[in-house]
């Protein structure tokens, strides 16, 4: 009790210097806690890809589409439960800025496909007849302030033109991690203008997303596919949805290392900045620790105050960080959108977060503490005066 | 040069150096000083002449070259440093020039401070410490910090820490050095009064020759070593 009175009432004794340093770690472990969500939702679609789908592409590469005429024969394959054609679209609403995932796909296979899209089921009719019917995300709906029933014109970039489409069901995702922020309208549509405008684009298909029944059938049933296609015109690579999804993350590999470094750089700066403080503040009070030790307290009693007040202050800090993470993380999905659809703060960042203000506490108290423990009572009772 | 009493402190032929740089510096040579029990000695010496290191190594926080320092009857030079804290923690009370007061605790917990090595229960403490602080004169002012004293306040604050835990001896460096004339003459007669009343042992380090008239024994150390021993008009002090 003594130790801990003592520990609080030091912690406080200039208090500018303690509220910055608290501030300093607070900054730190927010930053840090952002920078690991940041990654850790890059790797989002990774983490969240089903385990029962697959993607099929042309072998060539993602660019190059695939025959119509193959979602039959893929449908023939031992172990496939479906198959839906999937286009990327690339459209922007109103002008350029307003970007966001678009997609083409054949509604019915759609909606079997990805459960995780939560419609109702007059929602999920209404798509299914309206040729020009789209569904988007409830994030998306809410920054354009959609409603069911509007008129939603969308600009081609890959597929040049006016797309009149009418937001037939909005979508709510089924896990918190789910992205809702996505478009998708009919593949038909764009396929009948393509047929008339660019007749070498019709009739063709992105990727086809693929079920079968159970996981541990995916390997085979991706073999059987591309054994399917081999040696045709547009052979296919088969590969799980996570796979896919990995691919895409593994461009952008680099720029993740480099986040990933930021955020222990940050934490590495505010250990030295606490370490200083700490150091700084265990020198000021040597003549202290002299007369404690004179009065009988061993060295490991001073190492415990100066120990306590560095975990104190850190975790203090780090305690407000972790707080300020969670309006931060919001601001992020609400301002960001378009970049950072999801931005949940998962609870093993959180644990991290109060593992790097406990690291920051331990490194900066580790140098004082040995200082004031090991001081010679005679030297440090000339500090004094 | 012993005292007719039975030694409460008994220096033999203590030798001590610093070093510094390359250079051997010696600071005492060769002190050999008994103390009874309940003297009230004063030290004195220019400055640079060993005083406060000879008073360190009495008090068991400085280490010998040579020598044997014998306190109460235990040999403290042999004693690890651990051994040599919970030597201190009972047998000394320290009284130093500037009160080495913990700026954070108030008066009362100051006191409280060496107590908290013992196994007094807290309502013991309590008494114990209030007991002191009502010695020293200073019961209504145990709820107040050390800046909200003046410098004789809080220098009866140590006083009181130092005669808390009732220990063998009390050590005094320039106690009345940072004090003036009337703070310096009640921190006197306070400690006069612990000698005389209580029985207690101070060795006192001190420029001042009116604060060495207080003691009833000066010795004098002259490039760190004891010249000569006088005794001041001060009545000898009853035994304990």
């Amino acid at each position: 009790m003594f130790y801990f009175k003592l520990i609080l009432r030091n912690a406080f004794r200039h208090k500018l210097r303690a509220t910055l340093t608290v501030v300093g770690v607070a900054i730190a472990i927010l930053a840090f806690g952002l920078l690991k969500t940041l990654v850790g939702l890059w790797y989002l679609g990774v983490e969240t890809s089903s385990a029962t789908r697959l993607v099929t592409r042309n072998s060539i590469s993602l660019v190059f589409s695939l025959p119509i005429a193959y979602q039959d024969r893929i449908r023939q394959v031992p172990g496939v439960t479906g198959v839906g054609i999937m286009n990327w679209f690339g459209g922007v609403y109103v002008s350029e800025k307003n970007f966001f995932p678009n997609f083409a796909v054949e509604p019915k296979s759609f909606l079997e496909l990805y459960p995780e899209f939560v419609l109702s089921d007059g929602a999920k009719r209404e798509f299914i007849v309206d040729r020009q019917g789209a569904v988007a995300g409830r994030k998306l709906a809410e920054k354009y302030g959609w409603k069911v029933g509007d008129r939603i014109v969308l600009k081609g970039t890959i597929f040049p033109g006016q797309w009149d489409l009418v937001l037939r069901g909005i979508y709510r995702g089924a896990r918190k991690s789910t992205d809702e922020t996505q478009f998708f309208f009919h593949w038909d549509y764009l396929n009948e203008s393509l047929r008339r405008t660019m007749t070498r684009r019709a009739d063709q298909a992105g990727i086809y997303v693929v079920s079968v029944a159970r996981p541990d059938q995916a390997a085979e049933v991706a073999l059987a596919i591309d054994a399917t296609f081999r040696n045709s015109l547009a052979e296919t690579l088969t590969e799980t949805e996570r796979a896919f999804q990995l691919s895409f993350v593994s461009m952008t590999e680099a720029i993740m290392v480099a986040i990933q470094i930021v955020s222990y750089v940050v934490i590495v700066i505010i250990m030295v900045v606490a370490a200083n403080t700490m150091a700084m503040t265990a020198r000021e009070r040597l003549a202290e620790y002299a007369t404690m030790k004179a009065l009988g307290f061993r060295g490991i009693h001073i190492a415990a105050t100066v120990f306590g007040e560095s975990l104190f202050v850190a975790v203090a800090g780090g305690l407000l960080g972790i707080v300020l993470t969670f309006p931060a993380a919001s601001w992020i999905e609400a301002t960001l959108s378009q970049f950072f659809p999801v931005f949940n703060v998962a609870p093993a960042t959180i644990a991290l977060q109060f593992g790097a203000a406990l690291l920051v506490g331990v490194v900066a108290g580790i140098f004082p503490a040995w200082r004031g423990a090991t001081i010679r009572i005679a030297e440090g009772l000339r500090r004094i005066g | 040069m012993a005292s007719a009493a039975v030694p409460i402190v008994a220096l033999n032929d203590v030798v001590k150096s610093y070093r510094r740089g390359d250079q051997i510096v010696p600071v005492l040579e060769e002190i050999t000083l008994d103390i009874a029990a309940g003297e009230f000695l004063a030290l004195m010496g220019p400055s640079g002449s060993g005083k406060s290191t000879l008073l360190n190594l009495i008090a068991g926080i400085d280490r010998v070259d040579a020598g044997s320092i014998r306190v109460g009857g235990i040999e403290i030079t042999t004693l690890s440093e651990t051994e040599l804290a919970a030597w201190r923690a009972v047998n000394v009370g320290f009284i130093f020039q500037f009160y080495n007061l913990i700026p954070v605790l108030t008066a009362f917990e100051n006191v409280e401070l060496p107590l908290l090595l013992t196994g007094l229960s807290r309502r013991e403490r309590r008494e114990h410490v209030a007991t002191v602080l009502s010695l020293v004169g200073l019961s209504d002012r145990m709820d107040h910090y050390p800046s909200q004293l003046s410098g004789g306040q809080q220098q009866r604050v140590a006083v009181a820490r130092a005669m808390v835990s009732d220990p063998t001896i009390l050590v005094a460096d320039e106690p009345t050095g940072d004090l003036d004339r009337v703070s310096a003459g009640e921190i006197l007669s306070l400690m006069d009064r612990l000698v005389k009343e209580f029985g207690k042992t101070i060795i006192m380090v001190t420029h001042d020759p009116r604060a060495a008239e207080k003691a009833r024994i000066v010795r004098h150390l002259e490039k760190g070593i004891l010249t000569d021993e006088h005794e001041t008009s001060i009545s000898p002090v009853p035994g304990p």
